[in-house]
C-alpha cells in the first residue's frame, strides 16, 4: 500500500480513536448520561473505505451504519460538533434534537441515514434505498446482526438484483458478550458467496481492505473483517486489557509521521470536547 | 354507471407507475389475480418490484425506498401477515421525520379477507399499527374515498396504513352518514362493517328504532365531524363501534374517547376473542346484520 494514503487513513483513524476515548473518559465521568456504544478498536475499518472510496472511487455513497457508528461518522465527514452535542445533549447543536443518542447518527451532509436502534434494520432498509436511487451504498454491520433473518432475507435479494452495495461484518466476534462460536456454525463470506456475491473474511488492516477496492459497488460485495472492540458493548469499561490493538500496530509501522498526527489529534479533540463541555 | 372500488384502485396505481414514476412492492403481484384485479398488468421494468418471501425483509426495503422520497405503495394480500411485514414501516418508517428530520412515506395497502382461510391471515389487523405514533391508519371502503386518500397521501409526508377489505372491492356506492335528527342508537362503522350496519338499521328502523350511522373513514387521526358527534350526544341509548377486527384495540379505544366526548355509552362489537378456525362452525367473522341488530335490541331495550 502507498504510504501517503496508509497516512491518510491513520489520520482518520486518530480522528477517531481520539474521540472515543474522550467519549470513553467523560462518560465515565457521567458528564455523557446516556449510554454510548464506543467504536474504538474499529476505526480502521471505517477510516480505511471512507479514504479509498473518496480517493479511488470518487463517490459519495449512501451510509447505513449500526449503533457502534461513531467512527463511521467521522471518517466519512461528519461534524465532530454536532456528534459532541449529540452526546453531551445539548440538543440545538445536535442532528437529532437529542432523538438519537450515541447509536443513531445521521447526516445529510454526508448522506448518513439515522440508525433505530433494532440490530441488522439498516441492511434491508438501505437495500430499498439503493435499489430506489441506484446510487452506490455501504451497510455496516454487526457480526452479531449479520444473524437477523431480515438480514439474511435482504442480503439475497439485494444479491438478485445486483445492487451496487458494499456490506461491511465489523466483527468483533462479539453480540454484546457472546461469541460468535457459541452462536453459529457459519460464516458470512460464506453466506454471501451461496447468494451468489462477491464474499471475502479479511482483517481490519488497511493493507488488505485495500485489495478489494476493484469491486467497490460495480455489483453487491461482503467484506467480513475481523476486528477487536476495544471498550465494553455499551458505556465506559473494558472486557480485557490484553485486546490486540490495530492503531498501535499502524503507528509503530508509519514511525515518526503517525505520532506526530497522533499527538496533534489528541489535542485538538480534547481542546473541543473542553469547549462543548465549558458550554454546559 | 361508475367503476367499481378494484378498477379503481387499479387506475391509481397505474397512474402511479406510468405518470408518477412510482413504485409498487409486495410479494407474488404479478400473478393470476393481480390481488384482486386491483393492479394493472405491469412488470418490474414499469415499477412493479416483486419482493421475495422475506417479509420482515421486504417491510425494510420498502422503508428503505421511501427514504428516498419515491412514495412507495407497499401491497400486503393478507392483513395477518403484517406481523411480519410491520416492523420497519412502525420502527423506521414512521419514526424517520421526528427522529432524523427526513420523513420517509409509505403507503401500505394492508388487505382483510376472512371466511374459511383459518386462524392467521384473515380479517383486519389495523390495530397493530393503532398503537404506533408517526402514522395514519384509514379504512377506504368507496371509489371516492380511496381517491381521497391517495391524493391525500402524496400531498403529505407520512405512513398511511391503508386497511382495505376485498369484500369492498366490487362496491360503486358511496356511503353516507346519517346524523339527522334526535336518534335512538348510533352505528359508528369501520371497514366492512360499514355495509351490514345499513342492512342493520333498515331491519331496526322497521322494528321502530331511529338509527344513526357515522361511517369512519379516517381512524387515525380519528376524523369525526361534530354534527356527528352531537347526534351521539342527543340519542337516547348511545352509540357502538364494529370492527373487522378485535375490539382490544382500536374500538375500545375510540369508545373510550367518544364516552369522554359525547358523555354517552359507548359500545363495541368486533371479532369474538378467540382464534379462527378453517370450518363455518369455527370461523371468526366480522359481526353481520343479524348479530348488530341483536346487540343494539338488547343495548336499547331500557
Ligand atoms: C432486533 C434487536 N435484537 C436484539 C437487540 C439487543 N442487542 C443490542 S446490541 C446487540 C449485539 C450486537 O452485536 P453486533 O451486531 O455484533 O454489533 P457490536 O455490538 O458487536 O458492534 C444485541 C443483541 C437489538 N438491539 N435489536
Ligand atoms: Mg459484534
Amino acid at each position: 500500500m502507498h504510504r501517503k494514503l496508509r497516512i491518510k487513513i491513520f489520520e482518520k483513524a486518530s480522528l477517531c480513536r481520539h474521540f472515543e476515548t474522550n467519549a470513553y473518559k467523560f462518560s465515565e465521568k457521567k458528564l455523557i448520561k446516556i449510554p454510548i456504544y464506543l467504536s474504538a478498536g474499529q476505526e480502521f475499518i471505517s477510516a480505511s473505505l471512507a479514504t479509498i472510496i473518496n480517493d479511488f472511487c470518487k463517490v459519495k455513497p449512501l451510509i447505513f451504519a449500526q449503533h457502534r457508528c461513531h467512527s463511521t461518522y467521522l471518517s466519512f465527514g461528519g461534524e465532530m460538533d454536532n456528534l459532541i452535542a449529540e452526546l453531551l445533549g445539548n440538543y440545538k447543536l445536535s442532528n437529532t434534537g437529542c432523538m438519537g443518542g450515541s447509536a443513531s447518527i445521521y447526516s445529510k451532509k454526508i448522506n448518513m441515514f439515522g440508525h433505530d436502534g433494532h440490530m441488522g434494520t439498516q441492511v434491508p432498509i438501505g437495500i430499498g434505498a439503493c435499489f430506489t436511487s441506484k446510487k452506490p451504498t455501504i451497510i455496516f454491520m454487526g457480526d452479531a446482526a449479520a444473524e437477523e433473518d431480515y438480514v439474511l432475507g435482504a442480503l439475497g435479494w439485494a444479491a438478485t438484483k445486483k445492487l451496487p452495495i458494499l456490506f461491511i461484518v465489523e466483527d468483533n466476534n462479539l453480540s454484546i458478550l457472546t461469541e460468535k462460536k457459541v452462536r453459529r456454525n457459519w460464516d458470512m463470506h460464506d453466506v454471501a458467496r451461496s447468494f451468489k456475491m462477491k464474499g471475502y473474511n479479511l482483517k481490519d488492516s488497511p493493507n488488505e481492505i485495500e485489495k478489494y477496492k476493484k469491486f467497490f459497488f460495480k455489483e453487491p460485495m461482503l467484506l467480513n473483517i475481523n476486528t477487536n472492540r476495544m471498550f465494553w458493548h455499551a458505556g465506559a469499561g473494558k472486557d480485557s486489557d490484553k485486546i490486540f490493538d490495530r492503531y498501535l500496530i499502524e503507528k509503530k509501522i508509519l514511525g515518526k509521521e503517525a505520532e506526530k498526527i497522533d499527538k496533534k489529534f489528541n489535542s485538538m479533540i480534547k481542546k473541543k470536547w473542553e469547549k462543548h463541555l465549558k458550554k454546559q | 354507471m361508475g367503476k367499481t372500488l378494484k378498477e379503481t384502485i387499479k387506475e391509481i396505481i397505474r397512474k402511479h407507475l406510468k405518470n408518477k414514476k412510482g413504485k409498487v412492492f409486495g410479494q407474488c403481484l404479478t400473478a393470476v389475480g393481480w390481488v384482486g384485479g386491483t393492479l394493472p398488468e405491469l412488470y418490474e421494468k414499469d415499477g412493479m418490484i416483486e419482493l421475495s418471501m422475506a417479509d420482515v425483509a421486504g417491510g425494510g426495503i420498502v422503508t428503505g425506498s421511501a427514504l428516498m422520497n419515491e412514495k412507495p405503495i407497499y401491497v400486503i394480500r393478507y392483513q395477518g401477515f403484517n406481523w411480519y411485514n410491520a416492523p420497519m414501516i412502525v420502527n423506521y418508517a414512521a419514526k424517520s421525520k421526528e427522529i432524523w428530520n427526513t420523513p420517509c412515506p409509505v403507503f401500505v395497502r394492508g388487505i382483510g379477507m376472512e371466511g374459511g382461510i383459518g386462524p392467521v391471515a384473515g380479517s383486519s389487523h389495523h390495530s397493530l399499527y393503532y398503537r404506533m405514533p408517526g402514522l395514519k391508519i384509514v379504512s377506504p371502503m368507496t371509489p371516492k374515498e380511496y381517491k381521497k386518500i391517495y391524493n391525500s397521501f402524496m400531498k403529505d409526508d407520512e405512513v398511511y396504513y391503508v386497511s382495505e377489505h376485498r369484500g369492498s372491492f366490487n362496491n360503486k356506492i358511496e356511503l353516507k352518514d346519517d346524523i339527522k335528527g334526535k336518534k335512538d342508537f348510533v352505528i359508528i362503522a369501520i371497514s366492512i362493517t360499514r355495509f351490514e350496519a345499513i342492512k342493520a338499521k333498515e331491519i331496526l328502523e322497521k322494528k321502530g328504532l331511529r338509527i344513526g350511522i357515522i361511517n369512519i373513514l379516517w381512524i387515525k387521526p380519528l376524523k369525526i365531524s361534530k354534527a356527528s358527534i352531537r347526534c351521539i350526544t342527543n340519542s337516547k341509548f348511545g352509540a357502538i363501534i364494529l370492527d373487522d377486527d378485535y375490539v382490544d384495540g382500536i374500538s375500545n379505544s375510540i369508545a373510550n374517547k367518544l364516552t369522554h366526548m359525547t358523555n354517552k355509552k359507548i359500545f363495541t362489537l368486533g371479532l369474538s376473542d378467540k382464534s379462527a378456525g378453517f370450518h363455518k362452525k369455527v370461523d371468526n367473522l366480522p359481526p353481520n346484520s343479524d348479530q348488530i341488530v341483536k346487540k343494539i335490541i338488547s343495548l336499547t331495550k331500557n
